[in-house]
């Protein structure tokens, strides 16, 4: 759709955007039916680690892909998020797991906010770099404080039951839960892009001193989207605490905030389904290879597909898939 | 899809084992088949330390053993953790659910450990604790369906600590990784050294993990005190080793005290900058023949000598798969039971109890690495100097913590 043709013929755009549209809409009720029926198919327990990590990258996504802003301190709000929940689940018996999950997710918003306002005020490497030195601080208070259990971590947290009366022990139930969690979060992202406010954050990415000069507060945009993505992050977290009934260290080190990079940069950046698919690629090659007798090239061989990836479809896979169809069926 | 094939074989042999289950008594091997899982760092940090040599080990094992149990083959799967709670619980999760393993063995760092050993008490699985050191395993974190079977933090602490005190070492120095398994290591020592006669005379904390100990080094050659003690791990251990041997900390009449340091440790940082280091283990290859025949065995396999934690998953197996067989069932709580009531005497393990807290308590060793002069091989490097019988050296059960013991 090029600007010549809106300006050409309004009606026929309109309607092959329409067009769009619902085979868009059409192929994520195909997705959903996919994620329906998938645990009947695959090991309920590993498709709820992939939606986890999908809803961390998604979230990791919309800052890099759609505001520009490379965070390296994400791992930050996916270990609050899931410490706060392990903690509160672990300790107050009574708590259902829902209740545990939005305190979680506060919290990490609430973190995602104060590191949002001292992170942006930087642009390009030095945002990063703040982001992770803040992300480094927060993994050392987890280490120290008593009740993440330092290095073993925080263990036996009650899967508990949902709204007090479904049991989330058995593993479909809990499936179904957090595939629910998944297109909650998946849904905000969706919306958040395809709002004015997102095409206001994709011009900030493009040129900001541009949007500056339109008159937009880049800063607050900017901070909104940092909160955004530092929440969902957290639900990311304090979900995946529920399902493994664990928080520990692995989530805050800064391997995690490199981990959701190459899931975003493998699947596509800035595309809305390439996080999903990067995440799920990362996954299983480390369940897959983990058991196999390449067990021990797990880093190298991931570090080898991010080479290849970068090196030779920048896109990412959903990207390129995207430019593919566009170039010939459109 | 594999994991299509991995459900569909799943529920087969699920459909299988409930028949098998109903037509014959209770008292039997499940699905007809012994499955071990070995879950290790396969990749990272503990790689020497158990790795792809406890696999070896645990296959040693099995082949020894005749690869069945009363005509029930048995079956190893294996599966890096990469040091990650998650991935160790989910890993043993899936084996439970989807292949029906009836052990989990190997087991390195402590949060994997605790994070299986919950999977395990949850889905009434049976796990033997190898590599990790944390003594909480058996005691706040204990389960009646977990074994923690070669060393843990506290012979380490307290058999060094008490044997150096005795041999005239009275005033120490802490170097303390500041996290809690640093304090913990530090208040054992800091209990054993006052009890025996000695003092602390000064002590510094590290952050962890730090790679320049410089700035500490100094600190304790300062301090005057005859012994540093090490209460760090890993990595942090290495480094500190290093630096004080940079810093000519021995030379100067100064003795470092390991309290966690194995023997891939001390040989990939060589007997130079090692030298004299006090510290205990729970085996060592070289202490007496029937050690010395199995780590030849080992030796020609994988081409490197074995550590105690090696040693013990080869041992561990071993008595596992004898309990299986005595027991003639692979139900977890039976040869849970089965495994306490014999006692432990191998190549390994000497006077060694599993005790109801799941400690499998054994005699330990007070050791000092050698010289360069002294040794003469690439892997001669402890000489054992004592003895620390089995009763003394673990936590007597009067102080545990544990919910199984009744106090």
């Amino acid at each position: 759709m090029s600007d010549a043709q809106t300006l050409a013929r309004p009606s026929a755009v309109m309607e092959r955007q329409k067009r769009a549209i619902m085979r868009r809409n059409l192929f994520y009720v195909a997705l959903v039916v996919v994620g329906l029926v998938a645990p009947f198919v695959a090991y309920p327990v590993f498709l709820m680690k992939v939606l986890c990590f999908a809803l961390f990258a998604c979230a990791f996504n919309l800052l890099l892909g759609y505001a520009g802003l490379l965070s390296f301190g994400h791992a930050a709000f996916l270990a609050t998020g899931g410490y706060i929940t392990g903690y509160l689940l672990a300790s107050y018996p009574g708590l259902t797991p829902e209740i545990g999950i939005m305190a979680g997710t506060l919290v990490a918003t609430a973190l995602g906010a104060l590191f949002g306002i001292l992170a942006i005020r930087r642009q390009g490497i030095y945002f990063a770099m703040v982001t992770l030195a803040l992300a480094q601080l927060v993994y050392f208070v987890f280490v120290q404080a008593p009740f993440t259990g330092g290095e073993d971590g925080l263990h036996g947290v009650p899967r508990g039951e949902l709204l007090g009366f479904i049991s989330l022990s058995n593993n479909l139930a809990m499936y179904y839960f957090v595939f629910a969690v998944f297109l909650f979060g998946f849904a905000l992202i969706q919306r958040t892009v395809h709002s004015p406010y997102g095409q206001v954050l994709k011009a900030i990415r493009e040129n900001e001193p541009r949007a500056v000069s339109l008159g937009y507060n880049t800063d607050m945009y900017k901070l909104v989207a940092f909160v955004i993505s530092a929440a969902l992050a957290g639900l990311a977290g304090s979900t995946k605490t529920v399902v493994f009934q664990l928080a520990s260290l692995t989530d805050a080190h800064w391997h995690m905030s490199g981990e959701v990079i190459l899931m975003t940069l493998l699947g596509g950046v800035g595309t809305l389904l390439g996080p999903i698919m990067g995440a799920g690629i990362v996954v299983s090659l480390q369940h897959v290879l983990s058991q196999s007798p390449l067990g021990n090239w797990v880093s190298v061989i991931l570090g080898i597909i991010f080479v290849i990836c970068v090196l030779s479809f920048r896109s990412g896979i959903v990207g390129e898939i995207a430019r593919m169809y566009n170039k010939n069926f459109k | 899809m594999t994991f299509m094939k991995k459900t569909l074989t799943a529920s087969i042999t699920l459909a299988a084992a409930t028949s098998m289950a109903i037509s014959t008594a209770q008292a039997d091997i499940s699905d007809g088949e012994v499955r071990i899982g070995y879950l290790a760092d396969m990749s990272g940090t503990y790689r020497d330390l158990a790795g792809p040599g406890g696999e070896a080990a645990m296959e040693m094992a099995i082949e020894d053993f005749g690869g069945s149990v009363n005509g029930a083959p048995i079956e190893i799967l294996s599966a890096d953790d990469r040091n990650s709670a998650d991935v160790g619980a989910n890993t043993v999760r899936e084996w439970i659910d989807q292949d029906n393993v009836d052990m989990v063995g190997g087991l390195v760092a402590s949060s994997v450990s605790i994070a299986v050993t919950n999977v395990l008490e949850e889905n009434n699985g049976l796990g033997i604790v190898s590599g990790s050191a944390a003594s909480s395993i058996t005691n706040e974190h204990c389960t009646p369906n977990h074994i923690h079977y070669v060393y843990d933090t506290y012979p380490l602490a307290n058999g060094t600590a008490k044997a150096v005190v005795d041999q005239g070492g009275d005033s120490w120095f802490m170097l303390t990784a500041d996290y809690a398994f640093g304090h913990a290591l530090e208040g054992d020592v800091t209990e054993v050294v006052e009890e025996s006669g000695g003092e602390i005379v000064g002590g510094v904390r590290h952050p962890f993990p730090t790679s320049d100990f410089s700035s500490y080094i100094l600190q304790a050659q300062g301090s005057g005190a005859k012994i540093v003690g090490l209460a760090n791990a890993g990595a942090d251990t290495v480094n500190a080793i290093t630096t004080a041997s940079q810093f000519g900390l021995t030379q100067s009449g100064q003795q470092l005290a390991g309290l966690l340091i194995f023997l891939n440790d001390v040989h990939s940082l060589g007997l130079e900058s090692t030298q004299n280091l006090l510290l205990t283990t729970g085996w060592y290859w070289d202490m007496d023949d029937e050690a010395r025949a199995w780590s030849d065995r080992y030796f020609e396999e994988v081409g490197a000598r074995p550590t105690m934690v090696q040693a013990g998953i080869y041992s561990s197996t071993m008595h596992y798969l004898k309990s299986v067989e005595a027991a003639g069932t692979d139900d977890p709580e039976v040869v849970r039971a089965q495994m306490a009531a014999e006692p432990i005497n191998d190549f390994f393990a000497r006077n060694g109890q599993i005790r109801e807290d799941g400690r499998m308590v054994h005699d330990m060793y007070l050791a000092q690495v050698k010289t360069p002069e002294e040794s003469t091989g690439e892997w001669d490097l402890y000489n054992i100097l004592s003895t620390i019988p089995a009763d003394e050296a673990y936590r007597p059960l009067s102080e545990s913590q544990c919910d199984l013991v009744q106090n």
